[in-house]
């Protein structure tokens, strides 16, 4: 028997893992010599240093370089996209993008896409988020009962969090199409007699574009959220069981008040992301009718790179604008999840 | 009977059904239906021929008309099942259309024609795949090149996230040194700054470095990931400090104990990251969008929306290829969704 299990052949698994390991090995081998010699170099203090190095090289470059310039960007003007032949105008591009006679009236303001990119993401962002964050917490919870295939369920709400934005846009347009299949559904059943043209009318559209994001991410919270629930500690509910307490009261009296912090998560979260939605609305529906599905990050993508007169300095002063949105944002996130720590 | 559905409706624990627990499972099946069915609608779609997605209320399997061929004629003709004025039905094959009346011809006997109203005809059908809406984008347009594209990315920019992140977390993770804390502070800080920030700086940067239009200028901005650094460290941590010391001892260089010891041992780690990373860089669509204007580096997500916003976008070709571009991420996640369930409850990150 154990002659036998000694003598078995490397299954097709330990093969293939020996395979992949092989490229690794040889580019660690290829990069012994010169750590050695580094480590000659710089000795063993310096060592860690040394080990930063690239991945700190790569931030610099890639993010906080870039941030930098951003700022710059923002008080330069002119087609030029080098630093160097843009010219100076200070503040006009802010002045520019916040130039409205009645803030509450978006027509009056002289760079009318970029303030309603904003009513929009806000529009957007209030229904997604709370939307979502309702329905995550009904999925989690049901998925947290005594139900069967348990592990099945959870995939069936997480997977599409996993699809790329392309994919999930384009899944759902093809359905919302005017020849699409909730359009044969509506008719079909005799809900309306005309197909719906969804991507024409502005409401229905913003409708979709919510409810499409929501299909696509929802599935992350509930995860957040149900890792939250099963954190709570069983004997809570099984004392509440012993003294026949209803399940509705459970839930507001226990699962909620624990659950609490976890939520504050989501939320923070969820806005984080909302604020920057792009992809998927910007292939389902274009930012169209119009400009009723535009967000800000579609305004700056469009001005800096997809309009005709690429004005970088406008799109550099309104990504500075999201920029301290998101900041808000994540010191709360910060302040939420401390007190969550200290809870 | 009443023993099945009450062997059935068993729970363990004795406890009776709740009016949730029926609520529950209704949920559920809403759940399924609203989750998987718009993904299989989009590959029961994906093997419809062109003609067949014109078709309005839309059939539910991918259908197509069954066709003959007929002595004396050279085509392929299609078949019809028709019902003759005294009302039996005979399948016959259409020649030509004139106006409202179709001129028929029964494959059996082929030297009469008859002459049927189009109302009274309807096409006999049979279930066939159009593997062709797979084939033909592959071959003519630029699919292959897409793909070709996104692969290049995903695993290079995988090996050299993995490779950066893990030195990063390692130093952070095994030495005590001046500047640890600045570090790990520097590192935080980026993980405030998302790409839709910086994009226009971002691009000057890539621009200055001659990697517009290249796959590198996809690959690289994005391989320094805060969140590795900061998971592999937190496993790294986990190590027990005298395996190194020991190695120490044994004159091993930092790079050895790098990667002979701490890589071995923080494999779990390394895997989310890499499944996460594979993730992130399929499905990566703004920055490739604003990096990459020739259609021969498009990487698959931006050549599918270039397809989809053309002017006539041929459905028939976007949908096989969207079917292609979400193989792989559901062919990952069939084998390794404990990994990222998982990592994402531990974690927070996505």
């Amino acid at each position: 028997m154990v002659d036998q299990a000694v003598d078995t052949p490397p299954t097709l698994k330990s093969r293939a893992a020996e395979w992949a390991a092989l490229p690794v090995r040889g580019v660690m081998r290829l990069l012994d010599w010169p750590m050695r010699l580094a480590q000659r170099i710089v000795g063993l203090g310096g060592m860690p240093y040394v080990f930063l190095l690239p991945n700190l090289i790569f931030f610099g470059t890639f993010v906080i370089t870039p941030l930098i310039i951003n700022f710059a960007f923002s008080l330069t003007g002119g087609p030029n996209l080098f630093i160097e032949d843009r010219p100076y105008v200070g503040g006009e591009q802010y002045g520019y993008l916040f130039d409205c006679e009645n803030a509450l009236n978006v027509s009056t303001c002289r760079e009318d896409r970029f303030w309603r990119g904003i009513y929009n993401t806000g529009t957007f962002v209030f229904f997604q988020v709370s939307l979502m964050i309702l329905f995550s917490l009904v999925t989690a919870l049901v998925l947290n009962m005594r139900i069967k295939a348990r592990g099945f369920f959870r995939s069936v709400f997480f997977f599409p969090v996993l699809l790329s934005p392309v994919v999930v846009a384009l899944i759902w347009k093809w359905i919302l199409l005017r020849d699409g299949l909730l359009n044969a559904f509506l008719m079909g059943s005799g809900i309306v007699d005309e197909p719906m043209l969804f991507f024409v009318q502005p409401f229905w559209a913003m409708f979709w574009a919510i409810f499409v994001s929501i299909w696509a991410h929802m599935g992350f919270y509930t995860l957040i959220i149900l890792a939250g629930l099963q954190a709570i500690p069983q004997d809570l509910y099984e004392a509440a069981q012993m003294d026949g307490t209803p399940r509705l009261r459970v839930f507001w009296r226990i699962t909620l008040p624990l659950l609490w912090p976890n939520l504050l998560v989501v939320l923070v979260l969820s806005l984080i992301k909302g604020v920057q939605t792009f992809d998927e609305v910007y292939v389902l529906t274009g930012g169209g009718p119009g400009t009723a599905t535009q967000f800000i990050v579609q305004y700056i993508y469009n001005t800096g790179f997809s309009n005709q007169v690429q004005n970088f300095g406008l799109a550099a002063a309104a990504s500075m604008v999201l920029g301290i949105v998101l900041l808000v944002l994540t010191i709360a996130q910060l302040v939420v999840a401390r007190r969550k720590g200290g809870v | 009977m009443a023993s099945v559905v009450r062997f059935l409706t068993r729970r363990r624990g004795g406890t009776r059904w709740h009016w949730t627990d029926v609520a529950a499972y209704a949920y559920l099946g809403l759940g399924i239906l609203l989750m998987f069915g718009p993904v299989a609608w989009l590959v029961l779609s994906s093997f419809k021929t062109q003609a067949g997605l014109l078709e309005f209320p839309p059939t539910f399997l991918p259908l197509s008309q069954v066709e003959v061929t007929v002595d004396g004629y050279d085509d392929p003709l299609p078949l019809f099942s028709v019902t003759t004025e005294d009302g039996t039905v005979r399948e016959l094959a259409q020649i030509r259309r004139v106006g409202i009346i179709a001129q028929m011809v029964d494959p059996a006997d082929p030297e009469t024609r008859i002459d049927v109203p189009i109302a009274d005809r309807e096409p006999v059908r049979e279930f066939s795949l159009a593997t062709e809406n797979y084939t033909k984008p592959l071959e003519q347009f630029d699919f292959l090149r897409y793909l070709r594209n996104s692969i290049i990315v995903t695993t290079v920019a995988t090996a050299i996230t993995l490779i950066i992140n893990s030195m990063a977390a390692y130093g952070l993770s095994i030495y005590e040194f001046r500047g640890r804390t600045v570090a790990l502070g520097f590192v935080i800080s980026t993980l405030m700054i998302p790409i839709t920030v910086i994009l226009v700086p971002t691009y000057l940067v890539v621009t200055e470095l001659g990697m517009v239009n290249s796959l590198w200028g996809v690959i690289l901005p994005g391989a320094a990931t805060p969140t590795g650094v900061f998971l592999l460290r937190q496993y790294m941590l986990t190590i027990p400090r005298e395996l190194i010391e020991a190695a120490r001892m044994d004159k091993a260089s930092e790079w050895q104990i790098y990667w002979r010891i701490v890589m071995p041992l923080s494999l779990p780690a390394l895997a989310v990251l890499a499944i996460f990373s594979v993730m992130w860089r399929w499905n990566e669509f703004l920055w490739p969008l604003v990096v990459l204007a020739r259609s021969e580096v498009y990487t698959l997500q931006v050549g599918l929306n270039a397809f989809q916003g053309e002017l006539q976008v041929q459905w028939h070709f976007v949908l096989a290829m969207t079917v292609v571009t979400l193989l792989p991420v559901v062919v990952v996640f069939a084998f390794l969704q404990r990994f990222i369930t998982t990592g994402i409850a531990n974690t927070g990150m996505k």
